[in-house]
């Protein structure tokens, strides 16, 4: 969801698999966790590198549409605790960074990747947050769906991952919390910023169910990472598991879900619900949806902008080291 | 590219005088910003009283081949566990 499309290698039957491979499956199927330096099939690697990264990327794209609205927060305590989430993704960021690094990929390779257009993160940041209710909406139903994957990504197969989802999860909540904060009081205001919320809801629903990727059956890379237990559930039953937690959510806040087709259907004991317009996820994955290149824009700016600081204080790092060995 | 700033492995200690825990990585120039990085990255809530910092080039690490004689020799000792030895009861806790 973070990490949507991620294109997946090799999908082997156990005939097919070499001994070293089988005894790979195997000790996944037992639990066992995967650490850096040991024996991995080249495809799991490189699916893990393309998942993390893009989850990463997501993580600090994800601060772009936030920190819109850092300078515009409408008191100073809410400007600081989202002054303190933008500084969370930060983090979360580097967390996945860091064990995308273990699997042998550089982090200016991966910055490179990003910024060249070669990796993807999530569709959901290409959205404009033109209200400060968006901010109640990103935080609820963005972080929402963010948790709801992330959850089960802490038994993940690759130590490095699991553990950097296990810190970013005892982190995250706060965020869903604090955007639901932020849609009750302008529920409870005045119709004026209610009709906001609302209306940031119409605006994030549907780009927030795209965000767990497309339906199972046509994705084609689900069932071998569902094998490495670096995909934990599918596509499906995570954005059916998101909807049946929102939708009382929603009614709790007195907002309209924009669907008519949703209902609750006794029998299989979850909403019906209509599905996003795909077209639109596709063209936004492509790069054309309303901020694709703004939000890249940003990237590579800060990037370029930044060249002179980073070398600068790897100079005056090197400097310092020299000037330390002499004198020893 | 060539600049790419170290990798530093990141060592916390908590509130309750435990050791050292290892909390992640990240890059920094050098030791003094690597230990201002690990601060705002992995103590923004409270986790720490002190920050340990060592470029990960440092590390040696024991190779994964090895586990089995590494390790195994430890599974048949089982004495070395208080469990092992049966107490009678009337002797109490011990």
């Amino acid at each position: 969801m973070y990490a949507q499309l991620v294109k997946s290698e090799g999908s082997k039957s156990r005939e097919e698999m070499t001994p070293e491979e089988l005894s790979f499956q195997d000790r996944i199927d037992r639990g066992e966790k995967v650490e850096p330096k040991e024996w991995m099939p080249e495809g799991y690697r490189k699916t893990l590198i393309r998942q993390i990264g893009q989850h990463a990327h997501s993580e600090i794209v994800g601060q772009l549409p936030e920190g819109n609205w850092i300078t515009r927060a409408p008191t100073l305590e809410r400007k600081a605790i989202l002054l303190a989430k933008v500084q969370d993704e930060a983090g979360h960021g580097l967390y996945l960074y860091s064990a995308a690094e273990t699997l042998g990929v550089s982090r200016d390779e991966l910055m490179e990747k990003l910024h060249s257009g070669n990796m993807k993160y999530s569709s959901i940041f290409n959205y404009p947050t033109l209200t400060w209710a968006d901010m109640g909406a990103v935080g609820w139903l963005v972080d929402g769906a963010a948790i709801m994957n992330q959850v089960p990504l802490q038994r993940t197969s690759y130590g490095p991952y699991s553990r950097a989802m296990i810190r970013i999860c005892k982190e995250e909540s706060f965020h869903q919390r604090q955007g639901y904060d932020i849609m009750m009081k302008m529920c409870a205001g005045t119709p004026e910023q209610k009709a906001m919320a609302q209306d940031a809801l119409n605006r994030f629903w549907y780009p927030a169910l795209m965000m767990f990727g497309p339906s199972d059956k046509d994705s084609i890379h689900s069932a071998q990472s569902m094998a490495w237990k670096i995909k934990m559930n599918t596509n499906d039953e995570l954005r059916q598991k998101f909807v049946d937690q929102t939708v009382p959510q929603a009614k709790y806040l007195g907002l309209t879900v924009p669907d008519e087709n949703l209902v609750w259907n006794e029998e299989k004991g979850g909403h019906d619900f209509s599905e996003p317009d795909w077209s639109e996820f596709f063209a936004v994955i492509a790069g054309n949806g309303p901020c694709n290149a703004e939000r890249l824009g940003a990237r590579v700016k800060a990037w370029d902008d930044g060249a002179w600081f980073r070398e600068g204080l790897m100079a005056h790092a090197d400097k310092a080291a020299a000037r330390r060995i002499a004198a020893e | 590219m060539s600049s790419e700033w170290p990798l530093w492995e990141i060592f916390i200690r908590g509130q309750h005088g435990l050791n050292h825990r290892h909390v992640g990585s990240l890059h920094a120039p050098d030791a003094e910003m690597a230990i201002r990085n690990a601060r705002d990255v992995y103590t923004r809530r409270n986790e720490g009283v002190s920050i340990w910092v060592v470029r990960s080039n440092d590390i040696t690490a024991s190779s994964p081949s090895e586990k089995g004689p590494l390790f195994d020799p430890s599974n048949s000792k089982v004495y070395r566990h208080p469990t092992f030895f049966d107490i009678p009861e009337e002797i109490g806790h011990m």
